[in-house]
């Protein structure tokens, strides 16, 4: 006898043709995950709003109005005021503008560097690989604190005659302080890159095994072509649900350098400079501290639950070293 | 295991720490503007005197040289660290005058500084580690009931409420509002409460995170099934059998993390005026005082190689196999 199942178990045709691909799959169960689905709209919903309906806001986030410094949350003003008496709401709206951009852009840096850093030992193999790799936990044990903080001392004065030049470009006068969040990006990026590049070696040098890599081989590619053409796109569950915890970590960061005073400059805000400026006046005006604080730990809860029903829904498992 | 031990300790931690002094060295010799940079610059003359004290008018690989020197430990006293903190009475490792304080060597600043930040992280530690781990457990031994779902919520939440958000916090409720400690301040032991357990919060959360992850993975494998089965207690099946393997990711964690406890966290020692060496780091850097952020930087560096070294100790004890590799 033959140990083909008996016809009439084979779906109906229909059935058949609605195949799942392996996204379609995880999307599936990415969309059955209620707190993911609750994070991804949350985020989306400040994205929204910071990017925008923040820069059509009614209050402007660096008029200053001295009449109503730290005014309590009214009408007027939903949220109050600070000490200079400009809107919190539009503060913590273009605030939200610098720290989500600096979250997205120094992730897509440290992805960029890690998923190739990663790829490329992975895939040489042998002393090549040891070499990266022992570079990598050197760079792993070092105080990223202040290898950040020598690199935004470093950068200064470059960047202060980068902002020079921008700002005298016609149309461009509202540019002031892009150096330094320039500066961020890099160094943000360049800290931040390790875990995904341990990962995506693990990854690669798990693919580079399989037979359809030997086919690829077989018909004579190149081995740029098969690394990006073949092995990472088969990395990628892996890689996009690293890259959306590398986000809130990048986020956490930021926040932590401008709390000490080396982020973004007055007038500019990010959440980190409004969460430092409410907690020195916490005592007397809560509001300061509370809506900016609170604002940061959302987006960073929406980015986990995110991240965590990514990891779910694409099966990766959870590999953490 | 010895040669492991040894092995690592030769091909990891001694390259470690050099490269971080030489990026550091660099780095900021390299940036522009110096510790002597004001608005009006200073009388040639003084300027001059200044340079030959502090010895920056050597060349710069000689200056490397010179103070890679007086950082190799001459002599081996650990015992006279009971008296006090001085690296230089312990070790004969010399750290030089500081720029910023003109009349304290960087030795003396660390011997009063560290033992603060020490105090403060060890006490921390303490906390993270009973609440992480102790919550991780539970939460793992009544996986998907409600106290699971209660310590995965306050986990996160740890997770994504930084200290410097945390810190203010617990400071208007529990100094403002209800007038049970001070607002911030190092003068009295009920000072130390708050910094330890929003420091120790801040670590425990992530702790009970890999505990939870680590224990459910073990308790659910065949030999706990076979320790139940021939009837060991529900404690015995935990400690002796379950959290040797349930603690391992959770061990590998807490290397580079006890490390950032026991020096300081710069946010939860500035939000409470700590007077510790956390708070140091980002003031001498930006005051540009080259002697005293090498210092930190290799107290920090140290403190790294070395709760790396022990975790792998411990890592190499719990799961053998590693040791093979």
């Amino acid at each position: 006898m033959s140990d083909r199942p008996p016809q009439l178990n084979i779906p109906p045709p229909e059935e058949a043709a609605a195949g799942l691909s392996p996204w379609q799959d995880a999307w599936r169960r990415l969309r059955r995950n209620q707190l993911a689905i609750f994070g991804g709209s949350t985020l989306l919903a400040l994205v929204l709003l910071c990017f925008v309906i923040g820069p059509f806001f009614a209050q402007s986030w660096r008029e200053q109005n001295l009449a109503h410094g730290l005014a309590a949350p009214s009408a007027a003003h939903w949220l109050g005021t600070d000490l200079h008496g400009r809107d919190l709401l539009a503060r913590i709206l273009y605030g939200g503008r610098i720290s989500l951009l600096v979250g997205f852009v120094a992730s897509f840096v440290a992805l960029t560097i890690g998923v190739t850093y990663g790829a490329v030992a992975g895939w040489q193999g042998g002393r090549a690989d040891t070499l990266m790799m022992r570079a990598a936990d050197i760079l792993n044990a070092l105080p990223f604190t202040i290898i950040v903080i020598l690199l935004l001392v470093f950068l200064k004065d470059p960047m202060q005659r980068f902002d020079t030049w921008l700002t005298a470009l016609p149309g461009l006068s509202g540019w002031q302080g892009a150096g330094k969040i320039l500066v961020m990006f890099a160094a943000i990026g360049a800290v931040e890159w390790l875990t995904m590049a341990r990962i995506v070696r693990g990854h690669v040098m798990a693919i580079k095994k399989m037979e359809y890599i030997e086919a690829a081989r077989a018909l004579g590619y190149r081995p740029a072509r098969i690394l990006f053409c073949h092995v990472l796109p088969n990395a990628l569950g892996p890689i996009v649900v690293y890259a959306t915890l590398t986000v809130p970590a990048v986020m956490m960061l930021e926040a932590f350098l401008s709390f000490l005073g080396l982020g973004v400059d007055a007038p500019m805000s990010s959440w980190g400079t409004l969460i430092k400026d409410g907690a020195e006046r916490m005592e007397e005006c809560w509001w300061l501290l509370v809506f900016p604080g609170g604002i940061f730990s959302l987006t960073l809860f929406s980015l986990n639950f995110l991240g965590d029903g990514l990891r779910d829904a694409l099966d990766v498992r959870a590999a953490k070293d | 295991m010895l040669r492991y031990l040894a092995r690592r300790l030769l091909l990891q931690a001694v390259p470690v720490l050099f490269v971080i002094i030489t990026l550091t060295f660099f780095l900021q010799r390299f940036a522009p503007g110096g510790p002597f940079t004001r608005e009006k610059s200073l009388p040639p003359e003084i300027q001059r005197n200044l340079d030959a004290y502090y010895h920056l008018d050597d060349p710069l690989w000689k200056q490397y040289c010179d103070y890679l020197w007086d950082l190799c430990p001459k002599k081996f006293t650990p015992l006279a660290l009971r008296s006090s903190f001085d690296l230089k009475a312990a070790f004969g490792i010399d750290l030089r005058p500081s720029f910023k304080y003109a009349s304290r060597t960087v030795n003396e600043i660390i011997a009063t500084e560290l033992p603060v930040s020490l105090k403060l992280g060890t006490l921390a530690l303490l906390v993270a580690l009973g609440l992480g781990i102790g919550a991780g457990v539970v939460a793992a031994l009544w996986h998907n009931t409600w106290i699971d779902r209660l310590v995965s919520a306050w986990s996160l939440t740890g997770l994504c409420v930084p200290t410097f958000v945390s810190g203010p916090l617990f400071s208007l409720l529990f100094a403002v509002q209800l007038r049970w400690l001070n607002p911030f301040g190092w003068y009295e032991p009920r000072d130390a409460v708050l910094p330890v357990f929003v420091l120790g919060l801040a670590y425990a959360a992530p702790l009970a995170r890999l505990t939870r992850g680590g224990m459910i993975e073990v308790l659910a494998q065949d030999f706990i099934r076979t320790a139940r089965a021939k009837g060991a207690s529900a404690s015995r099946v935990v400690f002796h059998h379950a959290l040797r393997g349930g603690l391992l990711s959770a061990v590998a964690w807490l290397g580079p993390a006890s490390a950032g406890i026991l020096t300081g966290s710069f946010a939860v020692e500035t939000i409470f005026q700590v007077p510790g060496l956390g708070r140091e780091f980002v003031v001498s850097v930006t005051s540009r005082d080259y002697t005293l952020v090498l210092g930190t930087v290799v107290v920090y560096g140290t403190f790294i190689v070395v709760c790396n070294f022990l975790a792998d100790v411990l890592q190499a004890w719990m799961n053998p196999k590693l040791a093979l590799e």
